[in-house]
C-alpha cells in the first residue's frame, strides 16, 4: 500500500545533561536516544520495542514536545513540530494523543469523568459546549463503557475501565496520531486483552495511527505492523511483524526473541542467554553498542558505529544496525560460548 | 504419587478484617508440592496469591489473620507452632524472594553486611567466616567480582544483580523450600531468562522445592512442574504443567490462556475474559468467576462448587465436571474450548 507518510523522525537526538561539580555545570549526558530516524505511514502500528532505558519512552515524549530533543526534526503531515511555539505545539496537539502506562496516576481523582473529557473538549475547542455531555456519553460507549457512569469518577472503576476512560480522552480530540506508552503493561492479562481488542476495533473505526511502545513481545506481536527494536538509544533493526519475528537478523533482536517465556511446556526452545547487564547511557560501548553484551562481536564492533540498512538478502524495508549480518545469517561466523 | 510431599496446605483461611468489613483474600486455599518439584502459583492481582505465600512463613501482619486450615511443612503444621520456632524455620528452611529487589534490601548496610546477618542468625557465622560465605554465595548466584561487591551498597547494583543478591540471601541456609514472589516481574526480559536460568540451575543442584508465584503464564511453563490457578481466594485448578497447557479444565483457566497476546503465533483476535475480577468485599456466593463465565448457570451462581480430582491427582472446582451440572451437555463432553 503506498498510504502517506504521517510521521517522519529524522536524527533524534535527545541528551539529558547531569548536573555536577561545585557550580552545577553540565559534567556529562545521558545519551537517551542517540540518532534514531524512522517514519510512521497513516494508519498504520508502528511499535517500539526495548528493555528498561534503550529511549523508547524518551522517544514518545520527543515526538509530543513533553521535553524537547537535542536535535533532529520531526516532521508531521509535513510541518516540523520542533519550529512551532509553544501555542502552536499546543494546537497540534489535537492531532497527537497519548496514552500513558499508569491508570491510576494519569486521570485526576477529583474530576468526574465528564469533567475529564470536557476539558480535552475544551481546551482543543473540538465540540461546542451544550454538544460535550453527549459526546462524553457517547465516546464512553464507543470504548465499551456505560454512558450513565458519566458522572463518576476515576476511584469507581477499576483499572482496566480507567485505561478505557484514557482512551476515550485521547479520542475526544479526534487526533490523528495517538502514542501509547506501554498503555496495557499494568493491566492483568485477562484485561489486557480486552483493551488489546478495544485499540484495534477503533483503529479500523476512526483510521487511527498508533505508535505503540511497549517491552512485551507478545502485545507488540499482536497490535503491530511493523517494530523497530532499540538498544541503548539506538535502533538495531526495523521490519514488518512478520519479518521481525520470524526471521529477525540482528544478534540483539535474537536473543530478545529468545528470552520470552512461551506460554506452552511442550515447546522446547534454544535459548540465548545474553551475559551481563545493559550498560549506562552515560558512557556507552563504542563502536556497536551491542558490542559488550553480543556472542558475535569482533574487533570492528568496537570501533565503528554500524549502519542501519538493508543487506542485499533481507525483505524490503527490513534493515538492521550490525556489521556481520550476512556472515551471521550464512553462518560464517559463529557465537562464542 | 508416591513422592514425598514437602508442604502440604489444607483449606487455607486468611482473613483481613476491619470495623466495618472483611476481605477473605485466602479462602480455603488447598494444595500440595512434591519435594524438589517447582509448583506454580498463577492468578491476576487479588486472586490472593501473594497473601497464601505470606501465610505459609506466618508474614501477614494485622489486621490480616491467618483463621483456618493446616499449613503442613515436612508433616509438621506451621499454624500450630511458636513464633520462636517458626523463625527457626523461617529463613532456614523456607525462604522468600520478593518482587522488589530495591525495597527487600536495606539501602543503609552493605550487600556482604546483609548476607552476613542471615548467616549470624542462623548459623551463628562469625565475621570472617561470614565473609567467605558471602563470598562463596555471590559467586554461586553469578555475580562476577563478589570480593569487590560484598562492600557495595544496593543502590550501586543494576536490578538484575540484586534480585541475585535477594536469591543468595534466600539460599544462605540452604533452604529446603523457597517461595519466589513475582521474582522476575521488575526485570528486563533477558534479565528475566537470566534469573529463571539460575533458579533452576540451583533448584537442580540443592534439590530444593520452589513455589513459584506469577502472573506470567509463560514463566509457569518454562519453570514449574505442577500449577494451581488461583481465582477470587480459592484455588480453581490444579493440574500438572503439561496437562493444564494442552487440557486445561476450568473456565477461567481457559479464558486466562485465551487471553494471552502470544510472541511466538499469530492469533487475529484475542479471545479476553469479559468484565473483570469482583470486589474482594463484596464475593460472589456461588462460584467466584460465575458472573464472568460463559458457560454459567443458575447452579453457578447459587452455589459454589468444590474442587474435586478428575483425573490422576488434577483438580478442578467447576459444575460443569459434576453430576449436577444442569447447563449446555456440550461443554460437559468437550470441556471449554482453548482457541489457540
Amino acid at each position: 500500500m503506498a498510504q502517506k507518510e504521517l510521521l517522519k523522525v529524522k536524527n533524534l537526538k535527545q541528551y539529558f545533561p547531569i548536573k555536577g561539580g561545585f557550580f552545577g555545570r553540565t559534567v556529562n549526558h545521558v545519551k537517551a536516544v542517540d540518532d534514531v530516524s524512522f517514519e510512521i505511514k497513516e494508519g498504520e502500528t508502528l511499535s517500539l520495542v526495548g528493555e528498561s532505558g534503550c529511549g523508547k519512552s524518551t522517544t514518545g515524549r520527543a515526538i509530543l514536545r513533553l521535553d524537547d530533543p537535542t536535535e533532529g526534526t520531526i516532521e508531521f503531515n509535513g510541518e516540523d513540530l520542533l519550529a512551532l511555539n509553544k501555542k502552536e505545539m499546543r494546537n497540534r496537539r489535537k492531532d497527537i494523543q497519548v496514552i500513558f502506562q499508569d491508570p491510576y496516576a494519569s486521570l485526576n481523582p477529583r474530576q468526574s469523568v465528564y469533567q475529564i473529557l470536557a476539558e480535552a473538549m475544551e481546551i482543543q475547542n473540538v465540540v461546542p459546549k451544550q454538544k460535550r455531555r453527549e459526546r462524553a456519553i457517547e465516546l464512553l460507549e464507543t470504548v465499551g463503557l456505560n454512558g450513565d457512569q458519566v458522572d463518576r469518577y476515576p476511584h469507581e472503576f477499576s483499572g482496566g475501565q480507567r485505561q478505557r476512560i484514557g482512551i476515550a480522552r485521547a479520542l475526544a480530540v479526534e487526533p490523528k496520531l495517538i502514542i501509547c506508552d506501554e498503555a496495557v503493561s499494568a493491566l492483568d492479562v485477562s484485561v489486557q486483552a480486552q483493551v488489546l481488542n478495544l485499540l484495534k476495533k477503533l483503529q479500523r473505526e476512526f483510521n487511527l495511527t498508533f505508535l505503540f511502545i511497549a517491552h512485551d513481545l507478545g502485545v507488540v506481536r499482536h497490535i503491530s505492523d511493523r517494530i523497530i527494536v532499540m538498544y541503548l538509544g539506538k535502533v538495531v533493526e526495523i521490519a514488518d511483524k512478520k519479518t521481525l519475528f520470524e526471521n529477525p537478523q540482528h544478534p540483539y533482536t535474537k536473543a530478545l526473541l529468545s528470552a520470552i517465556p512461551t506460554p506452552d511446556p511442550e515447546v522446547k526452545k534454544e535459548r540465548i542467554v545474553l551475559e551481563g547487564d545493559v550498560p549506562s547511557p552515560i558512557n556507552p560501548p563504542s563502536g556497536c553498542r551491542f558490542h559488550t553484551r553480543c556472542p558475535f562481536a569482533t574487533e570492528v564492533c568496537a570501533e565503528k558505529v554500524p549502519e542501519l540498512k538493508n543487506h542485499g538478502f533481507m525483505e524490503e524495508g527490513h534493515r538492521a544496525a550490525c556489521h556481520h549480518v550476512d556472515e551471521i545469517a550464512s553462518g560464517e561466523l559463529g557465537p562464542k560460548y | 504419587m508416591s513422592e514425598e510431599i514437602i508442604l502440604d496446605i489444607k483449606n487455607l483461611q486468611t482473613v483481613f478484617r476491619d470495623e466495618d468489613s472483611e476481605v477473605r483474600a485466602v479462602d480455603g486455599v488447598s494444595f500440595s508440592l512434591p519435594k524438589g518439584k517447582t509448583l506454580g502459583v498463577v492468578g491476576e492481582s487479588g486472586s490472593g496469591k501473594s497473601v497464601t505465600a505470606l501465610s505459609i512463613l506466618r508474614l501477614i501482619d494485622h489486621p490480616g489473620k491467618v483463621e483456618g486450615g493446616e499449613i503442613n511443612f515436612k508433616g509438621k503444621d506451621l499454624t500450630k507452632i511458636s513464633d520462636k520456632e517458626m523463625r527457626s524455620i523461617r529463613g532456614n528452611q523456607i525462604s522468600m524472594i520478593f518482587q522488589e529487589p530495591m525495597t527487600s534490601l536495606n539501602p543503609v548496610y552493605t550487600i556482604g553486611q546483609q548476607i552476613r546477618e542471615t548467616l549470624k542468625v542462623h548459623q551463628g557465622l562469625g565475621k570472617q567466616s561470614g565473609n567467605e560465605k558471602s563470598v562463596e554465595l555471590l559467586k554461586l548466584v553469578g555475580i562476577p567480582s563478589p570480593e569487590d561487591r560484598i562492600k557495595q551498597y544496593p543502590h550501586e547494583l543494576s536490578g538484575g544483580m540484586r534480585q541475585r543478591v535477594m536469591i543468595a540471601i534466600a539460599l544462605a541456609c540452604n533452604p529446603e523450600l523457597l517461595i519466589a514472589d513475582e521474582p522476575t516481574t521488575a526485570l528486563d526480559v533477558t534479565i528475566q531468562a537470566q534469573i529463571l536460568e539460575l533458579i533452576n540451575r540451583l533448584q537442580d543442584e540443592m534439590g530444593m522445592s520452589v513455589i513459584m508465584i506469577t502472573h506470567d503464564m509463560g514463566v509457569v511453563a518454562e519453570t514449574c512442574d505442577y500449577v494451581a490457578v488461583m481465582y477470587g481466594g480459592k484455588v480453581v485448578e490444579y493440574a500438572d504443567v503439561k496437562t493444564l497447557f494442552k487440557d486445561p479444565k476450568h473456565p477461567y483457566t481457559v479464558g486466562l490462556l485465551n487471553s494471552i497476546p502470544r510472541h511466538d503465533i499469530d492469533v487475529d483476535e484475542l479471545e479476553p475474559i469479559r468484565g473483570s475480577v469482583p470486589s474482594p468485599k463484596d464475593m460472589p456466593k456461588g462460584c467466584r468467576f460465575a458472573s464472568r463465565c460463559p458457560f454459567a448457570t443458575d447452579l453457578c451462581v447459587e452455589e459454589l462448587p468444590s474442587l474435586d480430582e478428575i483425573e490422576d491427582g488434577n483438580e478442578v472446582r467447576c459444575w460443569i465436571y459434576s453430576d449436577r451440572w444442569d447447563g449446555d451437555p456440550e461443554v460437559k463432553e468437550h470441556g471449554p474450548k482453548r482457541t489457540s
